[in-house]
């Protein structure tokens, strides 16, 4: 199972999903309605590293955390 | 290491300690930069929610940049509500030579505002708006896709 976590104002709680690569995670979110209209917008980490990689492996037990648009300061 | 207060910054006591600190080490330039929040849009406080790996990762590597010039840097934010006339934000540069503290604090101080996994909302009525029209997207937004 991946946890993912969804940061800042998405306002969600952690899922727990079965995927093996990052692509994997963006059907399962894709399809889920209080999300969706997140993702063009929103980065992704990956047990904290942020990754453009949608081909990237996951292992039992990774963290992936979407982090929408920021504004420190 | 970025400190983190909960609430707005204690900011006298905390550019006091700095200077304090850089006394001794031959720094010939310490260029402090403070935010604080404006009376504006009917606002009564900002509101902000920080993600901490990330940000220690950022400001890491900030401070390897800064080492390279012979330089060094220092910040504080806060979390949760910080009200108008108060201050959440105070990031500095330390360095031997003025330019490059000039620089660098204007680098760092920019990429903070579009790399820094930090989240502002405005508290207007007691309620908790998210600032989505002043917030900007990291870098590489978007693989997962989605329906905008």
């Amino acid at each position: 199972m991946v946890t993912v976590e969804f940061l800042g104002p998405i306002g969600l709680e952690d899922m727990h999903v079965e995927a093996s690569t990052l692509g994997d995670v963006a059907r399962i979110l894709q399809n889920d309605e209080r999300v969706s209209a997140w993702l063009a917008t929103s980065a992704v980490a990956v047990n904290d590293e942020l990754t453009s990689n949608l081909s990237k492996p996951l292992k039992n037990g990774d963290k992936v955390s979407l982090l929408p648009p920021v504004c420190g300061g | 290491m970025v400190e983190i207060f909960e609430g707005s910054l204690p900011v006298e006591a905390i550019l006091a300690r700095w200077y304090g600190a850089s006394l001794g080490r031959n720094e010939g330039a310490f260029i402090p930069f403070v935010g604080t929040v404006r009376a504006e849009g009917g606002i009564e406080a900002l509101s902000f929610d920080i993600y901490e790996p990330i940000l220690a990762r950022w400001y890491e590597a900030w401070q390897t940049k800064a080492a390279a010039l012979g330089a060094r840097l220092a910040m504080a934010h806060s979390r949760g509500d910080v009200p108008v006339h108060t201050s959440s934000y105070i990031a500095a540069v330390f360095s031997p030579k003025r330019r490059v503290a000039l620089e660098l604090i204007d680098a760092f101080v920019e990429d903070f505002k579009a790399q820094a996994p930090i989240w502002k909302y405005d508290i207007i009525d007691g309620k908790r708006i998210y600032a989505r029209e002043r917030s900007t997207a990291l870098v590489g937004s978007g693989i997962l896709g989605g329906t905008q």
